[in-house]
């Protein structure tokens, strides 16, 4: 048996348009709390792997523990408790890419101290290998660090456990290329990538049973202290993509075909 | 005063991986631009090749044995982190592979200082170190620095040159670091890796194949035509050595249980939970969408589409040239001429 701990954060809706700006509080975005979120892409990756490890191995249990604004998890989390059953640890603080991962680091450590009946020995930390707002890919590595685990993985698409609660992970290397490595059990970090499984359909019946953990956790999480000024940011800026596209039509498929062609060779 | 400290791991046969060279230029500049001493730090089986390639550089700090010969964490950060130590560093820099960055974050909690990621280029700026990096999925940029020490960077691939001076003998100090039991708890057992002949994601290529939903929708005859769509790739692929991408929409369909390309992966996957790619080129074919998959090649020099859409938001504004026209039948041509 295992508990998984999932840290996971919201990030805006990948089909939003971003526009940075700078507030009192530092870097953020425009109209953040507007923006529609979602839970972080590959973080939910590691969250229906863990769902599946464990309703696999009976006994395990998933929290799902995330750092961002309470009133926007509690949006996230109508959807994102459908898909599988975990309890969630809430630390109330900034969800933006801008923060420190240390920083955010430090309070996930917090909220997952905080966990009554965890079992260091059985832990096994999952999260997104990098974040679709940070992208800091150091995160649970330094999580990994205040926890004492020293097996720590990443850019990992599968794993596979023994009868005997060894672990067997396929992470991502270069070249396409997968390095699978054995370890001799939990304690361990795992970093997902894509996982092996499709985002589960919406099962309302779960739901129901996460939400009634849901509500509490929301109403009883601490404010995360976070540094602002752990970075001092010079400048943020959308990068100039704008191009001039030319754009050819009605012309015949033997002049497209030379006209690449000689670009790929050129 | 900053010291600068290049770390890295050494391949099996004593060398540095190209991704490394480049971290390495990064932090030669940066130590050229800030009057710093730069220091090298290699662990691995043996770095004799390594250190000599590297010996104009400046000192090299070396942690070796057959523990840290493999890629695993608990000795990779162990390794890291003594170097780190021996050289007194107060910048460390390594480049953003999945070894290094994977333990480098480790490394600098034990250090007590801080890390950034993937950033694409250091400098120095009014005597400081300015790092400059991509937030949510390069969708913007920013250029930032830090009062903590150290402060450890991952360098991406493609954002310098490869150091490429002359070797020579280095002076190496010997770094101990005990291997103890609960360090060795991860072996590694293999390295899965397709064939050559078999690639079809090649990071040094110099194209990028963007291949998108498209491929398999129905054609002008209302039938979808996935297997021809598959060997006009592959063929492209092979014949002209170019990287194959794929966008989420496509790559996601064998999930849902439509007929996709058998050969396509989450490995191939690139845009806003994919990978972004560095190449000079970049062609993509039946793709379509808005700012999630144009993230995928913010990092491709000079892009051309192929599509029956000439409003296509993938490719206006975001594509030097859009051909409007029938993939499959440019993409046979394309083949047809290549041999």
């Amino acid at each position: 048996m295992f508990h998984i701990v999932v840290c996971g954060g919201i990030v805006p809706d990948p089909l939003q348009t971003l526009e940075p700006v700078k507030g009192p509080a530092g870097w953020g975005l425009k109209n953040e709390l507007m923006l529609p979120s979602i839970l972080d892409p590959w973080a939910s990756h590691a969250l229906y792997e863990a769902a599946h490890l464990a309703k696999s191995a009976p006994g395990s249990k998933v929290w799902l523990v995330s750092l961002g604004p309470k009133a926007k998890l509690q949006q996230v989390m109508m959807t994102v408790a459908q898909k599988a059953p975990f309890e969630l640890v809430v630390a109330d603080g900034p969800a933006g890419g801008f923060v420190d991962s240390f920083e955010v680091a430090e309070a996930l450590f917090a909220a997952i101290s905080g966990i009554a009946g965890l079992d260091a020995s059985k832990l096994l930390l999952f999260g997104g290998w990098q974040s679709a707002s940070r992208g800091s890919g150091s995160t649970l590595q330094l999580l990994g660090e205040k926890l004492g685990i020293v097996d720590q993985f990443q850019g990992v698409d599968k794993l596979t456990v023994g009868a005997d609660g060894s672990l067997e992970v396929m992470e991502r290397i270069e070249g396409g290329a997968y390095q699978i490595s054995a370890c001799a059990g939990a304690p361990a970090v795992l970093g997902w990538a894509t996982g092996e499984l499709p985002e589960p359909p919406n099962n309302p019946q779960v739901g129901m049973a996460n939400m009634r953990l849901v509500m509490p956790a929301l109403q009883k999480a601490k404010p995360a202290a976070i540094n602002a000024a752990a970075i001092d940011y010079q400048s943020v800026t959308l990068p100039a993509q704008k191009r001039e596209t030319r754009v050819v039509k009605d012309t015949p498929v033997d002049d497209i075909a030379k006209e690449i062609i000689a670009w790929l060779q050129s | 005063m900053e010291t600068i400290l290049f770390v890295s791991p050494v391949a099996a046969d004593g060398t540095l991986a190209k991704a490394s060279l480049e971290a390495l230029t990064c932090a030669k500049t940066l130590a050229e631009g800030l009057g710093a001493p730069l220091a090298v730090g290699l662990y691995g089986a043996d770095v004799a090749p390594a250190a000599a390639a590297v010996a104009a550089c400046g000192p090299v700090f070396a942690v070796t044995g057959e523990a840290f010969a493999a890629s695993r964490y608990a000795t990779d950060v162990a390794a890291m982190e003594a170097l780190a130590a021996a050289a007194a560093a107060t910048i460390v820099i390594a480049a953003d592979d999945s070894r290094a960055s994977r333990a480098l974050p480790g490394a600098a909690a034990r250090l007590g200082g801080r890390i950034d990621a993937h950033v694409t280029a250091v400098a120095a700026k009014d005597g400081a170190p300015v790092a400059t990096r991509g937030y949510y999925r390069q969708r913007m940029a920013a250029e930032l620095t830090r009062t903590a020490r150290p402060w450890c960077l991952t360098v991406s691939g493609g954002c310098y040159a490869a150091y490429d001076g002359a070797p020579g003998q280095a002076a190496v100090t010997a770094v101990a670091v005990a291997v103890t039991e609960a360090m060795t708890r991860t072996t590694v057992k293999a390295i899965v890796a397709p064939s050559a002949d078999e690639q079809t994601i090649r990071p040094d290529a110099a194209t990028l194949f963007v291949a998108g939903a498209g491929w398999t929708k129905k054609q002008a005859d209302g039938v979808p035509h996935v297997t021809e769509a598959g060997q006009l790739i592959l063929g492209f692929l092979g014949k002209a050595k170019a990287s194959l991408g794929s966008s989420k929409s496509l790559v996601d369909m064998g999930g849902e249980g439509e007929s996709v390309l058998p050969f396509l992966t989450h490995l191939h996957q690139v845009g806003q939970t994919g990978a972004t790619p560095r190449h000079p080129k970049g062609l993509a074919t039946c793709c379509h969408g808005e700012e999630p998959h144009v993230v995928g090649w913010r990092f491709i020099t000079e892009r051309r589409a192929v599509n029956l859409d000439a409003s296509c938001g993938w490719a206006q504004g975001k594509a030097d040239v859009l051909y409007v026209a029938d993939a499959f039948e440019v993409m046979r041509k394309i083949n047809e001429l290549l041999g």
